[in-house]
Order: structure tokens, then sequence, then C-alpha cells
């Protein structure tokens, strides 16, 4: 290769490697603001502050989902893999609202271990399947999510 | 040698003859892809156990958003190209990508706010995929800005070609940004390294439309490229007789 045009190589990969040593800095300092949700482990830990509005995510845990009969509040559990939070909610949920569905709430945190929610999200999770194979999963003790309660 | 095609892909004459042969065949090819990719994708394929048939967005939008990377780091590596080579072919060929490429990022980040809706629960959130992917969308769009912005081809060249180099930091961000913070969107469903947690059933249209819309990227800048080559040698012998014939 030719002398200018080594040295020409070497600026663009330099620029690459700049920028890129740049961005990833940027994205290392704010990655506290980048996060969408704090999990319930971080909100033990109290890195969430309360009276705040903020997001959490976590999966629903099965059996915690309390409805009210009288009015649309409804509480449930989520759970990272340390940690529980109750949330409290009074709207209508998403139709992908399910146990052991991931979520998203955005609200308040009214002490250490409760949530008030003003929306929820249904986070959706990375697999795909025809419903006979998932039928044939559940069947071998495997737990799976239901579409239809 | 082996450096002679690499030289005579420089030669846009050569280029422009040979890409207007093959057109035809690629955009056959490509109609086939996607018509097979579409009828397997949305009659044939199962529905998801948990989605129904909203899953079958997933044809058209992963192979969107895949091509919407690929094609910015073609144009990246073209753009480099042309900086260290003064390649002038390879100029036109990165100008060419970026309207392409923002076409498929507009693809898929309208799919995926369709699907948003029905499954989240919202048409868009800030997350950390959601938005790295807008500002993928607005790289392509200055790009094109900038390139479009000076007078003198030489200086839009090189303006252009470096935003484009800059900007391919944002792919790995894009890709690694569901691994790397609590987003809304979901990790990927297909990768290299593992087995895909997508039953075989849907991963084949899957494949097939994403195979196709690499096709169909060719189909669509070989045009572009060769009308770029038509304007920017249009005071060169050869178009002058092609013009006059």
């Amino acid at each position: 290769m030719k002398k200018h045009r080594q040295k020409r190589l070497y600026a663009v990969l330099g620029t690459v490697f700049g920028v890129s040593v740049a961005v990833g800095l940027v994205l290392f300092a704010l990655s506290e603001n980048i996060n969408l949700f704090y999990k319930p482990s971080d909100v033990e830990a109290g890195k969430a502050p309360l009276d705040k509005t903020i997001k959490v995510g976590g999966l629903v845990v099965p059996g915690t989902v309390v409805r009210n009969t009288e009015t649309l509040d409804v509480s449930f559990v989520i759970r990272d893999n340390q940690s529980d939070l109750k949330v409290h909610f009074n709207d209508v949920l998403p139709d992908l609202f399910k146990e052991g569905q991931g979520i998203v709430a955005t609200g308040q945190l009214t002490d250490q271990q409760n949530f008030k929610a003003s929306s929820v999200l249904a986070k959706h999770d990375e697999n795909y399947m025809p419903p006979e194979v998932a039928r044939a999963l559940e069947e071998s003790g495997h737990p799976m999510k239901k579409k239809n309660d | 040698m082996a450096w002679t095609w690499f030289f005579r892909l420089g030669s846009p004459k050569w280029f422009y003859q040979i890409a207007g042969r093959w057109q035809p065949w690629i955009w056959g090819l490509t109609l086939i892809g996607l018509s097979v990719g579409t009828v397997w994708g949305l009659f044939i394929a199962p529905p998801d156990y948990y989605q129904g048939d909203l899953a079958r967005i997933i044809y058209i939008h992963v192979p969107a958003a895949y091509l919407s990377m690929f094609t910015y780091v073609i144009m990246a590596v073209s753009a480099a190209i042309g900086l260290i080579w003064r390649m002038k072919m390879a100029f036109m060929f990165s100008i060419s990508c970026s309207p392409i490429g923002a076409a498929f990022t507009l693809l898929a980040l309208v799919t995926g706010s369709l699907w948003g809706k029905p499954t989240w629960g919202t048409y868009w959130v800030f997350d950390a995929r959601l938005t790295s992917e807008l500002i993928l969308l607005f790289l392509y769009l200055g790009h094109m800005a900038l390139y479009n912005a000076s007078d003198d081809i030489k200086t839009a060249d090189k303006s252009a070609a470096i935003l484009a180099i800059v900007g391919v930091v944002n792919i790995p961000i894009i890709h690694y940004s569901v691994e790397w913070w609590n987003s809304l969107h979901q990790p990927a469903s297909l990768s290299k390294l593992a087995k895909p947690s997508i039953d075989e059933s849907m991963l084949w249209p899957l494949l097939i439309m994403i195979f196709s819309f690499k096709l169909f990227f060719i189909s669509m800048v070989l045009p572009w490229l060769r009308n770029n080559i038509l304007w920017r040698e249009r005071d060169s012998q050869w178009v002058r007789e092609m013009i006059e014939k």
C-alpha cells in the first residue's frame, strides 16, 4: 500500500476509534439515565428516588394479582432475581398483561416496598413458537405464560 | 492480478454497463424471494402461541431493522474506501445508500410502533433501542442533507463520507442496546452465536425474508447508483455518446 493511502487509512481507523471511545465514555456516564426502568433490586438498594415519577420493571409473580371486585383497583408483585416490589394500579391493564409476564410501570414509589402506578406497559419476550409447541412444553412441566384467563 | 477487479469496479463506465445487464435478473430474484417469504410468513407459518397473528409483523420488521443497520455499515465502509483510495465510485455508492437505508429505518420504526401499541400498550417509548434506531434515521437524513448542501462535489463527497464513518459507532449501540440497558424492547430472537429463540417453522420464512430484503437492497441501490454515475459523468465522452445515440 502506498504511503499516503496508508496514512489516510490510519486517519480513518483513528477517527472511528476516537469517536467510539468518546461515545463509550458518554454512554457509560449516562447509563443510569439510559436504563428505561429500575428493577425491584435497585429499589430495595435505595437507588430509586421516592415521590418522583419513575419507571419500574420486572416479572409479575404468579398468584399475586389481587383485583378489587368493585373498583378497577388492582395490585400485584413484580420481581427480578433478588427482590420484590408491590405495584398498585387503578386503570385498565394491557391485553397482554398476564402472570409471569414482564411489565414496565410508570408512577411513584410511596415507600421502599410499594409503587403507585399511573400506567402499565407489557414487556414482551424474545420467544416465538407455534401453539402446539407451547402446549407440548407445558405438558412436559415447563411453566408457560397463558394467553387466556 | 487479484486487484484488477477492484480497480475495474472503479470505472464508472464499466460499472454502469454491467449493472444495467444484471439489474433485471436481480429484480426477478428479489420479487420471487419477497413473494415466497411473504406467502410463507403470512399464510403458511403458524401463529405465535402468545401473540397470535400479531407476531407476523416479525417478517417485515426484523428484515427492515436488520437492513437499516446493514446498509449503514456498507455505506460507511464504501465511504472509507472512497476516502483512502480517492475512488469516485466508492463515494457514489456510499451516497446512493442513504435514501434506501433511511427508508428501511422508517419502515422498521413504523412497523415496530404499530406492533408496540397492541403488545406493549404504547406506540412509542424512549428506551435505548427505539431511541438509537431513531438516531439512525437522523444520521441517514443528515448524510443526505450534508451531501446536497455543498455545490462542490469533492467537498460534498468528503464531508458526507466523514459523517457516514463517524455515525457507524451507532450500529453496535443499536445492536447491544437491549443487553446493555433495561429496555422495553425485547432482546434479539436471532443471533449468530446462540440457538435462535424462535421456532424453526417461523425461522425459515424469516430467513428468506431477510435474504430477499438484501436482494431488494441491491435492486434498489443499482438504479440509484447508475443515476448518480450518469449525472456525475455527464461531461464525459461515453455518456455523451450514449445520449446522442
